[in-house]
């Protein structure tokens, strides 16, 4: 809803994160959330902000201390058994509900498969702004909005938006763009309990089964420390071999581009950047791969580039800390059995 | 069955940059194309439609030149197509714009199923789709991976989500945005484009729609973008290493070995 000045800041003050389970564990983007929620509710010169974990699920009871380790203040907690599955249209209710509720001010969701389904229709169901896919959150000293940075065009823009005269100020961001802080076991915070009303239960949509991957080739490269991508330049399916090969030997896991995936040399599982994953690993090995700018935007962010190319001039070269003038087919193997030994 | 598969025209993304003087976006010479997400509702439209009958209709907000992605669609085997276009719908943002389409719908009448893309490889939001069915009221089903059964009145889809898939049921009219996953989009025939020059487009307007003025355009979008600017340039010393293989490996070695213990 469109609001003034005065009704923007009497009612205004927290900023939430919408929780997300997986297999029974806080998602790791939840508590990467937490960690810049922090960051913006002390940065809110009201200095009554508070950091605000909204959790759902049929089975979340218990889990509400890791996020006070996290640094949440409070945690609002939602479990029925029809949360089971994600069912967008009861979740979308109840979100709706409690933000009319307790007016934050700013609402934030990982940007996974259930938080970009969620948050628009939230956005629109209590009339405000939502900004997709945030690479940067901050707030504007002078005039106390939030600050939405975000790639656009394939990454070639990057584009500062504000949300002024709607609350809450809505963003998702992807997982690893931010860092969790610390955990600080000695923290807590408030619970509060809501639940789900029946009419929200009523919808046209029902999950009738779910199926988990498991020990999905997607966690793994979010969680692994060294990441080895394959580019053009691996040439084929078989030129993963050695991409493997190499990963294997680092205990790290494979990357892929999306001209390979195009290819179907690997799975889009295995897919960095722009309409992949953004991973923040140790360590980044990119074999053969040139350096579009749609893959950079997903893997910039690691702390130790090395790039395999034969091109020098490859953008990929340039942005590396570490550039490899020669033939991957000759290079990586040479790495992998140094690696090995 | 009426459908209504909602069409972006964009431009190529590989080709789009930024002018270093002006900080503009530089249009000149950008080829624009269907968002390649499209292709697979499109198809999706189509196939229900073979399936069930009905008619699909394909739907685009956009600059009149929007018409020719529509044409493309009607050539690849949609019925009809209408496009939304009036100077104070530009400058839309996703809340402003799922509101227009979804007046669109309104207006089309008795639609039973609205298909989109996963997402527009421009803005690479996904939040139009769900933005639609938020305004229309009806369900929405994302990240739809494949048609498992399809009736008149109900829908069996898979969605994927990143750590597995789920099966569920939907009671029509509803939203889906659906991935590559669905289907293989086909190729237009050529009696389809000669259909397709023939075909009349309806456009509607601002006022066509009965949107509220105040919920349209720049003033009426929640959010705007404030600033522009390219993408940061790591400044960084690169270390370069163009010897034989053995000794950039060597060397690589014993930097990395350093990385890992840290």
């Amino acid at each position: 809803m469109k609001l003034t000045d005065t009704e923007i800041a009497d009612n205004y003050n927290d900023v939430w994160v919408l929780g997300e389970v997986v297999d029974g564990q806080i998602h790791k983007v939840t508590l990467e959330l937490l960690g810049v929620a922090r960051k913006l509710a002390d940065k809110r010169a009201s200095g009554n902000s508070k950091v605000v974990c909204l959790l759902m699920g049929n089975k979340v009871n218990g889990l509400e201390k890791n996020l006070f380790y996290q640094s949440a203040d409070r945690v609002i907690m939602v479990e029925d058994e029809s949360l089971k599955y994600f069912n967008d249209l009861i979740y979308a209710a109840v979100v709706s509900r409690l933000i009319k509720k307790y007016k934050p001010e700013i609402v934030i969701s990982g940007a996974t498969s259930k938080g970009r389904s969620l948050m628009p229709l939230v956005a629109v169901q209590i009339e405000t702004g939502l900004t997709a896919d945030c690479t940067g959150l901050d707030i504007d000293e002078e005039s106390g909005l939030l600050l939405q940075t975000r790639p656009a065009y394939g990454g070639n823009i990057i584009a500062t938006i504000k949300c002024e005269n709607h609350r809450p100020q809505m963003s998702t961001v992807r997982q690893g763009v931010f860092k969790a802080v610390e955990a600080d076991n000695s923290r807590t915070g408030e619970l509060i309990r809501e639940g789900v009303l029946e009419e929200e239960k009523q919808t046209r949509f029902t999950v009738l089964s779910e199926e988990s991957y498991g020990e999905d080739s997607k966690i793994s490269l979010h969680d692994a420390n060294i990441i080895v991508t394959g580019g053009r330049g691996v040439k084929s399916p078989e030129g993963f071999k050695i991409i493997h090969a190499l990963a294997e030997s680092v205990r790290g896991a494979v990357g892929a581009t999306r001209a390979t995936i195009d290819s179907g040399w690997i799975s889009y599982s295995h897919q960095v950047g722009q309409t992949g994953l953004t991973v923040q690993p140790k360590v980044y090995i990119a074999c053969g791969v040139s350096g579009q700018i749609q893959h950079l935007v997903g893997m910039q962010s690691s702390d130790f580039i090395i790039a395999i190319n034969k091109d020098p001039d490859a953008p990929i070269m340039q942005l590396a800390d570490v550039a490899i003038v020669g033939d991957l087919f000759e290079v990586v193997p040479e790495i992998t059995k140094l690696m090995s030994n | 069955m009426k459908i209504v598969v909602c069409v972006k025209q964009v431009p190529a993304t590989t080709e789009v940059s930024i002018d270093p003087e002006t900080k503009r976006l530089i249009r000149e010479g950008v080829s624009i194309e269907m968002n390649p997400f499209d292709t697979y509702a499109l198809e999706q439209g189509i196939l229900l439609r073979e399936k069930h009958g009905g008619e699909v209709i394909v739907l685009s907000m956009g600059p009149a030149r929007a018409e020719l992605t529509i044409r493309e669609s009607i050539a690849c085997g949609a019925d009809r197509g209408v496009l939304l276009n009036g100077r104070p719908l530009g400058g839309s943002d996703t809340y402003a714009t799922s509101y227009i389409l979804s007046q669109g719908i309104k207006k089309i009448g008795d639609v039973d199923l609205v298909i989109c893309g996963k997402q527009a490889v421009d803005g690479d939001t996904a939040q139009v789709g769900p933005g639609m069915a938020a305004h229309l009221g009806w369900p929405q089903v994302t990240y739809v991976s494949r048609f498992v059964e399809s009736g008149p009145l109900e829908l069996k889809l898979e969605r994927m989500h990143e750590n597995g898939s789920d099966i569920s049921l939907v009671k029509l009219p509803a939203v889906l945005t659906v991935l590559k996953d669905v289907n293989i989009p086909r190729i237009p025939t050529l009696k389809g484009r000669l259909n397709s020059r023939k075909v009349d487009i309806t456009i509607w307007d601002e006022k066509d729609l009965e949107t509220d003025p105040e919920k349209i355009g720049l003033g009426g979008s929640p959010t705007r973008v404030v600033s522009t600017r390219k993408p940061d340039a790591r400044d960084k010393h690169t270390i370069v290493l163009n010897g034989s293989a053995s000794n950039s490996a060597r060397e690589l070695v014993q930097i990395l070995k350093s990385r890992i213990e840290l």
